[in-house]
């Protein structure tokens, strides 16, 4: 199988891999897949409450090559986004840009997932009602 | 080139093997049944002689060896050719989970023809246990089938004691030794085997040819033909013999006989380096009784690290195998990890590793910094290894489930 040069990239030099403290008010987590399954994402953005802007985002994937390139790229999108405009982020967008195979699709909705996950754990926390998802995708 | 360990896949052919095949492909291309004249009397002789290399490397008689395309095919005209032929004196065939695909899934047709198959777990060293095996045969048994070692841990099963219990109840043992002929002594009489499946290009012989050995005396084993047609094979497998192929597979098996012991020592000796380097790390746990093993073969999880994801790190220079076929686009872990108990976690987290002929003390060295590199790398952006560092119990967080 042969990967694009842009994922091969993201996985050998992996963007905001990292940390950010989940008890701060202003950080939402999420945590998505299983290990049984073969991948495990965490995804964490850090709010900046004046401008509402997504100031930070970190990482840390279990996974395959696509599901670790995924997650890279999607946290390096979620920087200086809303929180509205990072929800509108789409696994297909991240498919283009990786160019996924087509058994690797589910690496990219892993990391839509995994970014709905974080900001739906930041609205909880600040009082927001979840967004229920309206798209199936499994 | 990058480096091999994937010999458990296949092998490359040893120059010595190449070497003696081509003049059958051109000059000497005669058809070894035609008995009218010079080309087909070279392509005979040729045959008989490579039966005899072959027969010599498991001790049996040439008679016994009956040529097919592979081990594939041996396990089928096994199987199914044995399953026919004892039709009369039952329908049961007792195997193990272990056992690869050719054999599983010959196993499967059985059933759907309305055989019986019993198939015995193993212990979480991939052992089968014999009391086990003794209890399942029935007054139906007519054949067992336990492989000599396993193609993805190497593990090698007490083959002598489930002959001798199958001899005292009276029923054939097949066994499936691709990975073990040409890397251990296998001895057909002192083994006890009835039958057995192996194939050229795990031993450094061409791919496209292998050989089911069938015992004729003590007792005399008979196995219905699955290929209809000009009888070569004392009628047991139709089809023009592949004079280069076999003439391959018969220099192959020469080689093995004069150098097994001391490759064997040698790769054994450097599967341990290798074995030692990589259990270094932190959470790396062998997959596979240790002792009873092939000697070029180990396979080992990394915990907390994918498979597929820990390859990428290294495939361009190490070739290689994963326990978790998420490759072959199925995405299940190893059958053969998973019936020894492993979780799916850790068998997706394996790597397989197959020494050979041509691997280098300097390979090994590279592999061992390779994949330590790439396992502390991916660990270091692994939630997982996070969460256990941090004394985080991962069996009590609430998975989603795809």
């Amino acid at each position: 199988m042969a990967y694009s040069e842009k994922l091969i990239d993201h996985y050998q030099h992996p963007k905001n891999v990292g940390t950010l403290d989940k008890a701060k008010q202003n950080v939402g987590t999420g945590l998505v897949g299983a290990p049984e399954c073969g991948d495990v994402m965490r995804l964490q953005i850090e709010v900046d409450e004046e401008s509402g802007l997504i100031s930070d985002a970190k990482f840390k994937t279990f996974g395959c090559g696509s599901a670790i390139a995924s997650s890279s790229i999607a946290t390096e999108w979620l920087k200086g986004k809303t929180v509205d405009e990072a929800l509108a982020i789409d696994n297909m967008d991240i498919v283009e840009e990786l160019n996924l195979p087509p058994v690797k699709i589910h690496c990219s909705v892993l990391a839509e997932d995994a970014i709905k996950a974080a900001i739906n754990d930041y609205r909880v926390k600040n009082g927001l009602p979840e967004i229920v998802e309206d798209k199936k995708h499994h | 080139m990058p480096i091999y360990l994937d010999n458990n896949a296949t092998t490359p052919c040893d120059p010595r093997v190449v070497e003696a095949m081509i003049p059958y492909f051109t000059e000497k291309f005669g058809n070894a049944a035609s008995r009218s004249h010079s080309f087909g009397w070279a392509g005979e002789e040729a045959v008989d002689y490579a039966r005899e290399q072959v027969a010599k490397l498991i001790n049996a008689d040439p008679k016994e060896i009956i040529f097919t395309s592979g081990a594939t095919e041996a396990d089928n005209l096994a199987i199914k050719g044995v399953y026919e032929m004892y039709a009369s004196k039952g329908n049961h065939i007792i195997t193990c989970t272990t056992e690869h695909k050719a054999v599983l899934d010959t196993c499967k047709h059985i059933e759907k023809l309305g055989g019986q198959v019993t198939y015995l777990p193993v212990a979480e060293d991939g052992l089968i246990d014999l009391k086990e095996l003794e209890a399942a045969i029935t007054d139906k048994t007519i054949l067992i089938s336990i492989m000599y070692g396993n193609n993805e841990i190497g593990v090698l099963q007490p083959i002598r004691e489930i002959s001798a219990i199958a001899r005292k109840h009276g029923v054939l043992l097949f066994t499936d030794a691709t990975q073990a002929v040409g890397k251990i002594p296998v001895d057909v009489i002192a083994d006890g085997i009835d039958l057995m499946a192996f194939s050229a290009h795990k031993m450094y012989g061409p791919k496209g040819v292998g050989a089911l050995y069938v015992r004729r005396k003590n007792p005399r084993v008979k196995v219905t033909a699955q290929m209809d047609g000009g009888g070569h094979e004392r009628g047991m497998r139709s089809g023009t013999m592949n004079v280069p192929g076999i003439v391959g597979f018969g220099k192959a098996c020469e080689i093995c006989m004069n150098e097994m012991e001391s490759e064997a020592a040698r790769l054994s000796k450097m599967r341990d380096r290798l074995e030692a380097g990589l259990m270094q790390l932190e959470e790396a746990y062998v997959n596979g009784n240790r002792e009873h093993r092939l000697p070029h073969v180990a396979n080992i999880s990394f915990k907390y690290v994918e498979g597929e994801g820990l390859m990428m790190g290294f495939n361009k220079d190490i070739a290689l195998s994963s326990g978790s076929a998420c490759t072959s686009a199925s995405l299940e872990p190893s059958y053969v990890l998973k019936a020894l108990g492993l979780g799916d976690d850790l068998a997706h987290s394996s790597l397989r590793f197959g020494l050979g002929r041509f691997t280098t003390d300097d390979q090994i060295d590279f592999t061992i910094k390779a994949i330590s590199d790439t396992v502390i790398k991916l660990r270091e952006m692994s939630p997982l290894w996070e969460m256990f560092k941090d004394g985080v119990d991962l069996n009590s967080i609430e998975w989603a489930h795809h």
